[in-house]
């Protein structure tokens, strides 16, 4: 993959931004993961050469904590929660017709680069079960039936 | 605010605070006072919009110099949320929407009257309520950990301040001894709430035993429980009370800086928590030389990033350190030897939200809440198939039933009640049998559960408790950070043996080896997590062994929750050729002639998603 350079440079700058901080390494991959969606290989070895963590420590890491991506999400990324309250309240159906209708996995990337279904462990919106956000956006009690109606919010929206 | 550099001016801060406050609350100076709900659940719910439209209102009617609209922390009932509550009337509005807002302004703060649909009607005697005191949900309740939550706006220094914030801290700082801190934590008999129930005094004594030149607190808000938002909950609502908790445990035991940490999943409680440390640093009351008393504390946060594990302590501590969030093996414990090899003590947000409390009132007055083991309150996440869903706090000793019938207003749909699982993955699910179990951190434990954080989630008749077992150790599998073997592999063959059962391909061998596979990775995991993992497995099949043995010999799942084992049918008698399941089928597999043949299900192709028979509006269709 091919990183532009202004990329490059703002990546050194954020790791410049934290090196007085103890063990900053977290903290430098949460504000890239933040701001540009993922934090690739490349990526990853310049924050190496910047902080002196061995780029396969810093691998370890990113491969060890959901939050991070080794590769870029959609434009709209939905989570459906299957915390157990919402579980209990069937959101795996919410989840599998999602799925089914969108042809991913939970991880996946649609091929026109639109949405990402990611299954989530309880955002806490328990009164809301089952509960799906969409870009941060929530939407309360969600059942299988409800999916196409907010799918077609976002492909409205697109379509403008 | 200008610099707080004496015990003596925070006394009179206090004061001024405090009078502003309650002049708020009881509407003296004829000003009026709005709050609304500004926690996550509400915020969900359009709460911040109709924040924005009643500022407008009100300033569109020219009244906004005789009423504040403020945002408050979570008011707990959430599933009547969001609330709106008027001072000095203190009348609760619940279920607000952005188009009722209007109405609030004319009908009742210019014109006086209640608006009588807004309130919350007691679902037994269907007479509508409108003061909070008065609602059942809360009448049982007893907020010390929750002190402040749906009072004070959680951004401004002042609320805390005149809602007894920093009084405990000038107390310890002014008039006792670290050791007489400890003393009092001990004696007030503080377990911790993060869910190993460890006295907190004794730790504090442990760190406060070894020397050294750098010692650190540490708080842990990493909440990963699914189904639990105590902590979260309270750092929205109220974090100057944690903060003030953590630097209390620090002139205890010697520390002079902390860490939270903080699931990134919990932005509105991170921005509050900084916006908290960054006014308290600008007041004095975090820094150097802290009211001119020679103690000095620095607070920062970092964010998880999303790994289960890192709620257990020594996994907590590597992942500060920007390390892969695994356990270390224990002893040296953390508080002799914690972050960065220096003695830390790991304390839970719920838990240093009572220490303030306990050093205000006393120990003595502290330990009169509870049970002979467990002193003083437990806030629960209830969620699940209950009426009242939201965070409650109760006294030690509560009744299960009062928990989940006079707090919780029962189960909905006049289903039947099955189970509560309490303490999340690492926890066990309670019967019938034992809804009279005053709960405390023993008892639960004594009849198979634990008390975990905080989490309970009840089940009805429509819940397979063999799936629910597999749902928990599918999250298990997942958040196992692979480091010893009894907990990557043994999880996952657990995880195996539950997906044959539920697929309808289980034998009573499957059994025996699930327990056999259950006792293994308890007795050998390096952590918590790996050695409490097969307890679900372990309470589910103590208590519903009948649904296991449903699945295995029958090859049917009681509660049609397993899709494998159910079939969905349509009765041609019945059916009425509208062809509407057909039409909504995700998959195409229903086929029939509109108005001439009756509708037919292709089992082969069928994915016993159920939409068919929620579709179906005579009845026609039914599962098995």
């Amino acid at each position: 993959m091919k990183i532009r350079l202004e990329v490059i440079k703002d990546v050194r700058e954020i790791c410049q931004k934290h090196k007085d901080e103890p063990s900053p390494l977290i903290v430098i991959l949460e504000e890239v993961q933040e701001k540009y969606g993922y934090v690739p290989v490349e990526l990853q070895e310049v924050i190496s050469e910047e902080t002196g963590v061995p780029a396969a420590e810093i691998y370890g890491v990113v491969t060890f904590y959901s939050f991070f991506s080794l590769t870029p999400k959609g434009k709209y990324v939905i989570h459906v929660c299957l915390g157990t309250a919402c579980y209990v309240k069937n959101a795996q159906a919410v989840l599998d017709k999602m799925c089914a209708v969108l042809k991913i996995q939970p991880g996946q990337t649609t091929e026109d680069g639109l949405f990402t279904i990611e299954a989530v462990r309880c955002m806490g919106a328990c009164a809301l079960a089952t509960a799906v956000s969409v870009n941060g956006k929530v939407f309360p009690r969600v059942e299988s039936k409800d999916v196409e109606k907010i799918l077609d919010e976002f492909r409205n929206q697109e379509a403008k | 605010m200008e610099k707080i550099t004496s015990p003596e001016l925070l006394d009179q801060k206090i004061s001024e605070c405090t009078e502003k406050l309650s002049a708020k609350i009881t509407g003296k100076g004829g000003k009026r006072a709005i709050l609304v709900c500004g926690g996550t659940g509400c915020l969900a719910n359009n709460s911040k919009e109709i924040i924005e439209k009643l500022e407008a209102l009100i300033k569109e009617k020219g009244l906004s110099d005789r009423i504040s609209v403020n945002h408050v922390g979570c008011f707990g009932f959430c599933s009547q949320g969001p609330f709106v509550k008027i001072y000095p009337e203190d009348t609760l509005y619940r279920a607000v929407k952005v188009t009722d807002v209007e109405r609030i302004v004319e009908e009742d703060l210019i014109n006086g009257k209640i608006v009588e649909d807004l309130l919350y009607v007691d679902p037994q005697t269907h007479e509508k309520v409108a003061r909070m005191d008065d609602i059942n949900f809360y009448k049982k309740q007893k907020r010390i950990a929750l002190h402040g939550c749906s009072v004070i706006n959680p951004d401004l220094l002042e609320e805390s301040l005149g809602y007894d914030g920093f009084k405990a801290l000038k107390k310890v700082l002014t008039e006792m001894t670290p050791q007489e801190v400890i003393d009092e934590i001990i004696a007030s008999g503080l377990r911790g709430r993060g869910g190993g129930g460890f006295p907190t005094g004794r730790k504090w004594q442990f760190a406060a035993n070894v020397k050294s030149d750098k010692k650190y607190v540490v708080c842990n808000g990493d909440e990963g429980d699914p189904g639990a938002f105590m902590d979260r909950s309270i750092l929205e609502a109220n974090p100057f009370e944690v903060i003030e908790g953590m630097m209390i445990a620090g002139y205890a035991y010697g520390a002079n800086e902390g860490y939270f940490y903080v699931r990134a999943e919990y932005p509105i409680a991170v921005q509050r928590l900084l916006h908290a440390i960054d006014a308290m640093e600008k007041a004095g009351l975090l820094g150097d030389n802290i009211l001119g008393t020679g103690f000095s504390f620095r607070c920062h946060l970092r964010l998880g990033a999303g790994a289960f594990v890192c709620g257990e302590e020594t996994a907590l501590l590597n992942s500060i350190e920007g390390k892969r969030g695994m356990p270390r093996p224990r002893p040296p414990f953390p508080a002799v030897k914690g972050l960065w090899g220096k003695p830390t003590c790991v304390n839970n947000v719920e838990t240093l939200a009572q220490v303030g409390y306990i050093i205000r009132v006393g120990a003595a007055e502290y330990a009169k809440v509870g049970t002979a083991g467990s002193k003083g309150t437990k806030v629960f996440a209830l969620g699940g198939k209950i009426n009242n869903v939201g965070l409650v706090e109760v006294p030690m000793g509560t009744t299960l039933r009062s928990l989940i019938y006079d707090i919780g207003g029962g189960i909905p749909g006049n289903k039947k009640f099955k189970a509560i699982q309490t303490g999340g993955p690492s926890g066990g699910c309670l019967t019938e049998k034992d809804l009279d179990t005053e709960i405390d951190f023993d008892t639960l434990v004594a009849r198979g559960s634990m008390m975990g954080s905080g989490g309970a989630i009840v089940m009805d008749e429509d819940n397979c408790m063999v799936d629910v077992a597999r749902f928990y150790m599918d999250f298990i599998c997942d958040e196992s950070c692979g480091k010893c073997s009894p907990c990557r592999i043994g999880t996952k063959r657990i995880y195996e043996l539950l997906t044959e059962i539920v697929e309808g391909r289980g034998t009573m061998e499957t059994l025996d080896e699930l327990k056999e596979l259950a006792k293994i990775t308890k007795n050998n995991s390096l952590c918590a997590l790996g050695q409490t993992a097969a307890n679900p497995i372990s309470s589910t099949m103590a208590n519903f062994y009948d649904e296991y043995l449903a699945h295995i010999q029958d090859k049917k799942c009681p509660a049609h929750v397993c899709k494998s084992l159910s079939k969905y049918y349509i009765d041609p008698e019945k059916c009425k050729k509208c062809s509407a399941c057909s039409r909504a089928c995700p998959v195409s597999c229903i086929k029939g002639v509109p108005g001439k043949e009756p509708y037919v299900i292709d089992q082969s192709k069928c994915i016993k998603c159920g939409t068919c028979m929620a579709t179906c509006k005579f009845g026609a269709i039914s599962h098995e």
